[in-house]
């Protein structure tokens, strides 16, 4: 909402309010002033001037040489390329000197060699947005009225000496999208009276209802439907005050029919229509609901397909007006219209937002009937429109409004007591500066036993329940006197549960394993949304997705962190070490939504270890991966129950892959993308992993419990084996294990050997066996005897053989 | 003999001296005091001699071993001691040259902020309480005061998935869960978490980002208490010379609602480009819940009131770091990642 100063000034006295600490006031009252646009833009040397004489240049078709009188001695040479200068015209004159927006400077200057003393304007080039400059003036100067004095300031004819504030108006203060409501604002503000508007005028002795009929059909979508009718309009511009008001406020000057129905619209926030009686068709306005698939044409040329929902006006036969959006081109006023229908109506709000939003045209007219308008200002704002017609368009206002109205207009009372006041805001603010809030405000209040009993004035809608007037109390008191406390509760525990601690946990170990924590898009393509999932489920799409990228909920991280890895390595961040911790989405539950469960994801490649002065390197590999997850999972104290098995999955390297197990449940997997995956993407041998944290860290350990140091030492024995190349050394691990028995404490791999004196397919391991008994020194044959064990059952189950 | 031994002496004491390395030494040990060396072989002739100068020899003998033995060791001791000097020599490093690196990563901005926030409201017995991301429209809107064809449902466009589900826009459908678990239980919880809108991604707007919202419900809970929560807040998260200052503002789970400057952090409120020359931030937005809320999730509000915040977390980032384009936290470079390294503290 755009609110000229100017005019607000109108009806509440502010002209001797500094402008800038007005609107911090209004801001820190409860309607955000978002900006003050000084529309002079410190413009000077900018006069109204006479164009005497007009010629054509001699060297330039476009241009012509005008003689303006600019109220000095001599008239000013100034040469203009506007195609709708005339001689005799009162002109807008920037004379040298002047600096007009955009830091455009005005001096003296040769066009195709004649003398140019300055330049007739355009609105646009003060700085007038295009689209509310009068259509007639849009492509070339401004011309200004006739009785404009030549050689004054040129800014104050054109409004543009006006303040105009910008408001940012939250949802619920609809009441502000009117001048008035602005100025009951502004008049509690600063504790000033409101002056009114009076709508008085001389009737014609014919009446409206001779004239036309309103029936309307669809009660429930519109209570209150009033027409005015105004016979001899003379059609023309409006007067220059009331242009300039409605180019503040953002709205194009047309003819001053049209231009007071939008003054009205915005000076009461009642949208108003009018109808071109002449066009109508028919002597009835009928309202009603469309019927499905009825066609129309808007004001604006578009043919709109209607559906039972919308509200329609009509001649009795055919729509004329999409009830409260906009008007039909079939009976818009125009240059020859004589006779003029008013209306103004009370829409149901839900109704036209439907429609608004349906067919995707929101006008300042829908944008206050969706949000409701004041019922007691319908017939008010009907009123104001027919007086301004008779005086500003020579109009003969019928006597009497045919009207249907079945409009509740009863304000709502609100009983609160100033207890309940003062114990929600933890205030002890006084009755009286209660009741005088409430005055200001021009909220009828009347304090009995105890209470205030409030009548809330239709004007304010958002005024509801006793909490409404909590606020309005507050926030006109000032939320800075709201003293500083503390809830007074029971002590509670702040603590992470244990599944939020072990997610930290989880990220600073993968963090202090080398690892970046990256946050990605949830919202991806169908075609990446499934790839590499642990499972992938049926698909959570998006009704209306905004592009095919952004479309579908994914089912694992991958994806998107081997994105992020292409757009490192093309930046030439070659070594990529990154992960992400969030949901996926996964199928359709009872509730109807997908379950989301929480995964972890890395993506690794280029150096893992690069000491380039030491001549070091070490590229990752899938080891490296499988060490940082067999970290992670030590630290969450899960590392026993955990296996890794060679997988095929789809889009991961064949050979080069491992599913993870918790307990023998498959919770993620390990390994090298394809090899045509990573040519997709553009990177070279790049490892990932993706793990369901969710089920991980729901898993539960157990409490650690110290276990004494021993004092009797350990023992150990190397074994070396030759297996077949296909036995996996978890195979061996196992049978090691089993066969070692209660003294065999820690099997680990140390060496791994093919080639040379290894037979083809074959291939060697050495393992470190330790032997240990807390309770005792173990004695050689006891370790022979368990070592012996071992090797038998590596013969028997592995076949495998010592290597010599 | 005793001329011999003194001659043998001098000779033994003079190839000490020459001598450069503790090989060397050695052997002239074993040369001169060994078993088969000159000197032994003189004890062992001592047996000739008469009986009476066999004590004044054998002194004297021992007397020489002696002195030769301290020569040796003197002599040992300065050539280990030049050995261990030429060895430390030799093993000198530019100490200037790198380590070996250990590769530290580090958490995503908005984890960093989001955890600091949580836990500011953790240590004020806060807990944190999650929820799904796709929602019901009926925790998303209608739970929290917005129904159907209400106005402020326009502030937020949303993606919905049926006509029954969506994107969650906003992480407040969470407190209207916790609300309806806790049946007319006192709540202090903040809810973290992503959210979702229909916005085109620029420099100032993205379809995913974060919010962080606090929800404190009991007996009496006063307007005043949200403040003086939130200036405490400001305080710990920003500085302790933080100023905050209310404005009235707008939201449909709140009356009344707020939104919360701070005084610049930057110029503390002298202006300058963070505040854009105001003096003040505007950091969050809250209310005193709105009766309507808590009466849907089956609280008596004429009892029970609360108070309810919420920021997001992209914008306290941006504004803490200089970050000027919201698009940074989601294209992870590397370089852009890598500069929130260390802590603050």
């Amino acid at each position: 909402m755009l609110v000229s100063t100017n005019w607000l000034n109108d009806y509440v006295t502010i002209e001797d309010q500094d402008l800038h600490e007005l609107a911090e006031t209004i801001t820190r009252s409860g309607i955000e002033v978002d900006a003050i646009i000084e529309r002079s833009h410190g413009m000077n040397h900018v006069v109204v001037g006479e164009v005497v004489e007009c010629e054509q240049h001699p060297d330039a078709d476009r241009l012509n040489i005008c003689q303006v009188d600019v109220g000095e001695e001599e008239l000013q040479q100034i040469i203009c390329g506007a195609p709708n200068v005339a001689k005799g015209q009162k002109v807008i004159a920037a004379l040298p000197g002047a600096v007009l927006p955009g830091n455009f400077k005005i001096k003296k200057a040769k066009l195709r060699g004649e003398a140019s003393h300055g330049m007739i304007c355009s609105l646009q080039e003060l700085a007038v947005e295009g689209k509310v400059v009068p259509k007639e003036y849009a492509e070339g100067i401004y011309v200004l009225p006739e009785d404009a004095k030549v050689g004054d300031v040129a800014l104050d004819y054109i409004g543009l000496d006006d303040v105009v504030y910008e408001f940012d108006l939250t949802p619920n203060r609809s009441d502000a999208l009117s001048m008035l409501g602005v100025a009951y604002e502004v008049g509690a503000i600063l504790n000033r009276p409101v002056r009114l508007p009076e709508a008085t005028y001389e009737t014609a002795e014919e009446r409206a209802a001779d004239w036309i009929d309103v029936t309307v059909d669809a009660k429930e979508q519109n209570p209150l439907y009033a027409a005015k009718v105004v016979r001899n309009v003379k059609i023309g511009p409006s007067p220059m005050w009331m242009q300039n008001y409605l180019m503040a406020a953002g709205i194009r000057p047309h003819n001053n029919v049209v231009d007071i129905t939008n003054f009205v619209l915005l000076e009461y926030g009642q949208p108003l229509h009018a109808f071109d009686y002449d066009k109508l068709g028919s002597k009835e306005i009928v309202v009603r609901l469309a019927n499905e698939g009825e066609t129309m044409v808007t004001l604006d040329e578009e043919e709109r397909t209607l559906t039972a929902e919308d509200l329609v006006i009509t001649n009795g036969k055919e729509p004329v007006a999409l009830a409260g959006v906009m008007g039909g081109g079939n009976s818009e006023v125009s240059d020859e219209t004589t006779t003029v229908v008013i209306e103004a109506a009370y829409f149901d709000p839900a109704t036209v937002r439907r429609t608004s939003r349906a067919i995707g045209l929101r006008s300042d007219s829908s944008a206050r009937f969706e949000k409701g308008v004041d019922p007691n200002r319908v017939l008010l704002a009907a009123e104001r429109a027919a007086q301004l017609m008779s005086l500003y368009a020579e109009g003969d206002v019928l006597e009497g409004t045919v009207l249907h109205d079945e409009l509740d207009k009863t304000p709502k009372q609100i009983v609160v007591s100033p207890d309940f006041i003062n114990a929600r805001l933890g205030m002890k603010i006084s009755l009286s500066d209660m009741l005088d809030i409430l005055e200001r405000l021009q909220i009828p209040t009347k304090a009995e036993s105890g209470q205030l009993i409030i009548e809330a004035p239709t004007r304010r809608q958002d005024l509801k329940i006793p909490e409404d007037i909590v606020e309005e109390i507050a926030r006109m008191y000032g939320y800075d006197h709201i003293p500083v406390t503390l809830p007074v509760t029971a002590v509670t525990p702040g603590k992470l549960t244990p599944y939020q601690a072990k997610r930290r946990l989880v990220r600073r170990y993968l963090e202090g394993a080398g690892l970046y924590q990256t946050i990605t898009y949830s919202l991806t393509s169908e075609k990446k949304s499934q790839q590499f999932a642990i499972e992938p489920c049926q698909l959570t799409k998006l009704m209306m997705p905004m592009s095919e990228e952004h479309s579908t909920l994914r089912q694992s991280l991958i994806p998107s962190l081997l994105d992020v890895a292409t757009y490192n390595v093309a930046r030439r961040t070659s070594d990529i070490a990154i992960y992400e911790t969030g949901s996926v989405y996964l199928g359709n539950e009872e509730d109807g939504l997908p379950a989301e469960v929480e995964r972890l994801s890395g993506v690794l490649t280029g150096q893992w270890v690069s000491n380039e002065w030491q001549g070091e390197k070490k590229e990752v590999d899938f080891f490296v991966v499988k060490g940082i997850i067999e970290g992670l999972f030590r630290t969450l104290g899960l590392e026993n129950r955990v296996t890794y098995e060679a997988k095929v999955i789809d889009q991961m390297h064949p050979g080069r892959t491992a599913a993870i197990a918790l307990d023998g449940t498959y919770v993620g997997h390990v390994g090298q993308i394809h090899p045509t995956v990573e040519k997709e993407q553009d990177l070279k041998e790049t490892y990932v992993f993706e793990l369901d944290l969710h089920a991980i860290l729901h898993e539960s350990t157990d409490q650690e419990m110290y276990v004494p140091v021993s004092k009797y030492p350990t023992i150990s024995r190397d074994i070396a084996l030759v297996v077949d190349r296909e036995t996996t050394a978890a195979t061996l691990e196992t049978i090691i294990h089993e066969a070692g028995g209660r003294l065999l404490r820690d099997v680990r791999l140390f060496d791994l050997y093919e080639g040379e004196n290894v037979a083809d397919g074959q291939k060697s391991l050495a393992f470190s066996l330790t032997y240990f008994d807390p309770t005792r020194t173990l004695t050689d044959e006891e370790v022979v005897q368990a070592h012996d064990r071992v090797l038998q059952a590596l013969t028997e189950r592995a076949k495998a053989t010592l290597r010599a | 003999m005793e001329t011999k031994l003194q001659a043998l002496k001098e000779e033994a004491i003079a190839k000490i001296k020459a001598t450069l390395d503790t090989k060397e030494l050695n052997d002239i040990r074993v040369k001169y005091l060994g078993k088969k060396g000159p000197i032994t072989d003189l004890l062992k002739g001592m047996g000739k001699l008469p009986a009476e100068e066999r004590p004044k020899m054998g002194q004297l003998v021992n007397v020489i071993r002696q002195e030769v033995t301290t020569f040796l060791e003197e002599k040992k001791e300065e050539l280990e001691a030049k050995a261990l000097e030429e060895r430390l020599a030799s093993e000198t490093i530019d100490v200037t040259l790198p380590g070996r690196e250990v590769k530290v990563g580090n958490h995503h901005p908005i984890t960093r902020v989001a955890e600091e926030i949580e836990d500011i409201f953790l240590s004020m017995g806060y807990e944190i309480a999650e929820g799904p991301e796709v929602e019901k429209d009926f925790y998303n809107f209608e739970a929290l005061n917005l129904p159907p064809d209400h106005p402020a449902r326009d502030m937020q466009d949303s993606f919905y998935i049926s006509e029954e589900t969506l994107l969650r826009t906003h992480t407040s459908p969470v407190q209207a869960r916790v609300m309806e678990q806790k049946k007319g239980e006192p709540i202090k919880i903040i809810c973290p978490g992503k959210v979702y809108r229909r916005d085109s991604d620029d420099a100032t707007h993205s379809h995913q980002f974060s919010q962080i919202e606090g929800l404190v419900v009991g007996e009496n809970i006063r307007m005043s208490d949200l403040k003086g929560t939130l200036d405490l807040f400001a305080k710990k998260m920003f500085g302790a010379d933080r100023e905050i200052r209310l404005r009235p503002s707008f939201f449909p789970f709140t009356e009344p609602s707020v939104e919360m400057d701070i005084s610049c952090f930057k110029c503390g409120g002298d202006g300058c480009n963070v505040c854009k020359q105001t003096g003040w931030i505007e950091i969050l937005g809250g209310g005193m819940v709105h009766p309507n809320v808590l009466e849907m999730a089956g609280y008596d509000s004429k009892t029970m009131t609360g108070f309810a915040f919420g920021m997001g977390q992209e914008r306290i980032a941006m504004l803490r770091y200089g970050i000027e384009d919201i698009r940074n936290f989601f294209t992870n470079d590397l370089r852009f990642l890598s500069q929130f390294n260390h802590t603050e503290l």
